[in-house]
């Protein structure tokens, strides 16, 4: 029993970290139909912007309590500002060229690391983080680490703003019509590039905030952990159905589910297999996804 | 959507001058003199400082040289589906490793020879390239991407994790060398791999060369340009993007047979989606859909990456600030920044670079002209 539970909590947050990066992912390919490859490093971005405030760069910023959050905030902050440029500089230029626009991501998501590894070594780094969050509490027996609770708490608070931002403001509206047909929206005279910028701001800010938690999930930061995710979260964006977000939901918590009780009950390894093999067969038996939607 | 092929203009043209149409006809076989550079290169003692560490025949500088020429072989067939067929995959690298893996197993696991055992790998990357093509070619644009990333990613795992020890897991496996026939192993028979590599991007060029004016390469254009047309036309794209597939997998997989003889083992780096993304590279960066365009950038990209690395470490850079400094010692930065560069500023590749000058000389000299008349 003990071991269930420890499993499902430590799945459950490794979805948590597939749906910060997913979600974003999911919605930018809806509304712009780039695949962005450069998703994974604005995790990276998002994990060496929180390790460099916590390890008493900023003033202020710390290991532990308040200093903690603000370097959390800062990380985020640094993620959601390389989006922003990644967007504005890159992606911009090339509009109504989407296979370029795809390749431009490649370009970024080799550069973007390469330069972190140039500045702070390819090593990986031992992450800081809170005493608070770094030991485990008991639930049924089991031992489990806070950290997969922080992980999930943040998923699920994400989700919480995406929908409600989704669902009742002005914006998107404008988001969800643009990914239901973007031609439309621009033909009843909506600015949709606002909307683009938009989008890659909050994807960005998701995935450095996954970048951020996951140094605790991880305990450590290095450059290739961005990419190395980014792979899932893909297969979690395929699989939920591309644009929708309650998809990559559902989608990250199987996954992660799925991952981690394959990869204890049976040999280690098989479970991302077994997600990837998953992969393949749903989208051969429903080439739209679970939600059903796919460009 | 055909393009006219130097035959057709010859024969469409006005009769020229002899001399000048016996030019032309000799114009046509240039590539011979880069081969017959390439082919007298191991005897060449050249020093190409800042290009190459040691002298063009030195065992490095052909290792080197036969690498660059191996990727942009494996380039050329990677952008059979990219460029010819208009087909993103993700998956490459899954053949090029079958390739190298299969051959290297069978030799260390069973204990065959040489030869047997790269016919054996190159069987099973065409069979895989089968298989898994006939499969995710069901799905079309983004999801065929996406299942064969994953399959790719699949093989991946299985190689990293290691199943029953035949793959070696993160460390690799070496080639076993008293298998290996006595003329390729060793550093002083460096030169009999750099043929080996030279006879394999000469026959992969060829074989795109002619498959690409073949009348299925034919049917490709059409596919990249408007598959529903081909459809209309009464034509199934199915078989000939399968036909791509599995061809472009063929050639990889002889790749990966090269590459496990010039690196003298297999190594997991080669399974990774990374190693995908970099053929992707290669092609963009070269010019997609060109003859020439993916070796070039094959070519460029390898170089770079083995040569930045040594040169950001020389004193040339070691003396600039570090804000310059650091940034130039990852290949991998500076190859990610040009690439972005390319698909920026000059869409169509490196190759087209002179094209665009030329025009951009005429364009200017034409303005200055009429501005000159204007003047007068």
């Amino acid at each position: 029993m003990s071991t269930v539970v420890l499993l499902t909590l430590t799945g459950l947050g490794l979805g948590a970290l597939y749906f910060l990066v997913a979600s974003g992912l999911s919605l930018i390919f809806g509304l712009m139909d780039v695949l962005n490859f450069a998703h994974g490093a604005l995790l990276s971005v998002g994990a060496y912007g929180t390790w460099w405030a916590a390890s008493g760069h900023l003033p202020g910023a710390g290991a532990d309590g308040p200093g903690f959050v603000l370097a959390v905030a800062f990380g985020t902050a640094a993620g959601t500002l390389a989006a922003v440029l990644l967007e504005l500089a890159v992606i911009r230029p090339l509009y109504e060229r989407p296979r370029e626009q795809v390749l431009a991501t490649v370009g970024v998501g080799l550069a973007l690391p390469a330069l972190l590894s140039a500045i702070w070594g390819a090593d990986a780094r031992p992450f800081p983080g809170p005493a608070a969050l770094t030991g485990t509490f008991g639930l049924l027996g089991a031992q489990v680490p806070v950290n997969r609770l922080v992980l999930i708490a943040a998923a699920l608070a994400v989700l919480a703003v995406l929908k409600l931002f989704l669902g009742r403001t002005r914006h998107g509206l404008v988001v969800r019509a643009g990914v239901e047909d973007r031609a439309m929206v621009t033909a009843l005279g909506i600015d949709v590039r606002k909307a683009f910028t938009l989008v890659f701001a909050i994807g960005g800010a998701a995935a450095a905030l996954g970048g951020a938690l996951g140094g605790l999930y991880f305990g450590s930061v290095d450059p290739g952990q961005g990419t190395s995710l980014l792979i899932f979260a893909f297969v979690v964006v395929v699989m939920g159905g591309m644009g929708s977000v309650g998809g990559a939901a559902l989608a990250s918590v199987a996954v992660g589910l799925v991952q981690q009780f394959a990869n204890y009950y049976t040999t280690a390894g098989l479970g991302d297999l077994a997600v990837v093999v998953l992969l393949a067969a749903l989208l051969l038996v429903r080439p739209s996804g679970l939600t059903g939607r796919l460009a | 959507m055909t393009t006219a092929t130097p035959e057709q203009t010859e024969v469409g043209a006005p009769p020229a001058a002899p001399a000048a149409d016996r030019l032309r006809r000799l114009t046509r076989w240039w590539p011979a003199a880069p081969l017959l550079v390439l082919l007298t290169a191991p005897w060449s003692s050249l020093p190409l400082p800042g290009l190459l560490d040691g002298p063009l025949g030195s065992p490095g500088s052909l290792q080197l040289i036969a690498l660059c020429l191996l990727f942009g072989a494996l380039a050329t067939g990677y952008d059979l589906l990219l460029g010819r067929t208009g087909l993103l995959s993700f998956g490459h690298a899954l053949y090029f490793a079958t390739g190298t893996y299969a051959t290297n197993t069978v030799m260390l696991q069973a204990g065959l020879p040489f030869l047997p055992s790269a016919l054996l790998g190159l069987l099973g990357g065409v069979a895989l390239a089968a298989l898994l093509g006939s499969v995710s070619l069901r799905m079309s644009g983004i999801g065929f991407s996406m299942v064969t990333l994953a399959f790719a990613q699949a093989g991946s795992i299985l190689v990293e994790r290691d199943p029953g020890g035949f793959t070696g897991g993160e460390e690799g496996r070496a080639a076993p060398a008293e298998q290996l026939p006595a003329a390729l192993v060793g550093i002083e028979h460096t030169a009999n791999l750099y043929w080996i590599a030279l006879a394999y991007l000469v026959l992969t060029l060829a074989v795109v060369h002619r498959v690409v004016h073949s009348r299925t390469g034919r049917v490709w254009e059409g596919i990249r340009e408007n598959e529903r047309r081909v459809e209309v036309l009464g034509l199934r794209p199915y078989g000939f993007k399968l036909v791509a597939f599995v061809l472009a997998g063929t050639l990889a997989a002889l790749g990966g047979i090269v590459y496990l003889l010039l690196t003298g083992g297999a190594t997991p780096q080669t399974t990774t989606s990374d190693f995908t993304l970099s053929l992707l590279v290669m092609v963009v960066l070269g010019g997609s859909g060109t003859r020439w365009g993916p070796l070039v950038g094959g070519v460029l990209y390898t170089w770079a990456d083995h040569r930045l690395g040594d040169l950001a470490g020389s004193g040339a850079v070691a003396g600039l600030p570090a804000v310059l400094r650091v940034p130039l010692s990852q290949p991998l930065f500076l190859l990610g920044t040009l690439f972005v560069l390319v698909v920026y500023l000059l869409p169509g590749g490196v190759v087209r670079l002179p094209g665009r000058l030329r025009a951009a000389r005429e364009r200017s000299r034409r303005v200055t002209e009429r501005s000159r008349r204007v003047t007068r």
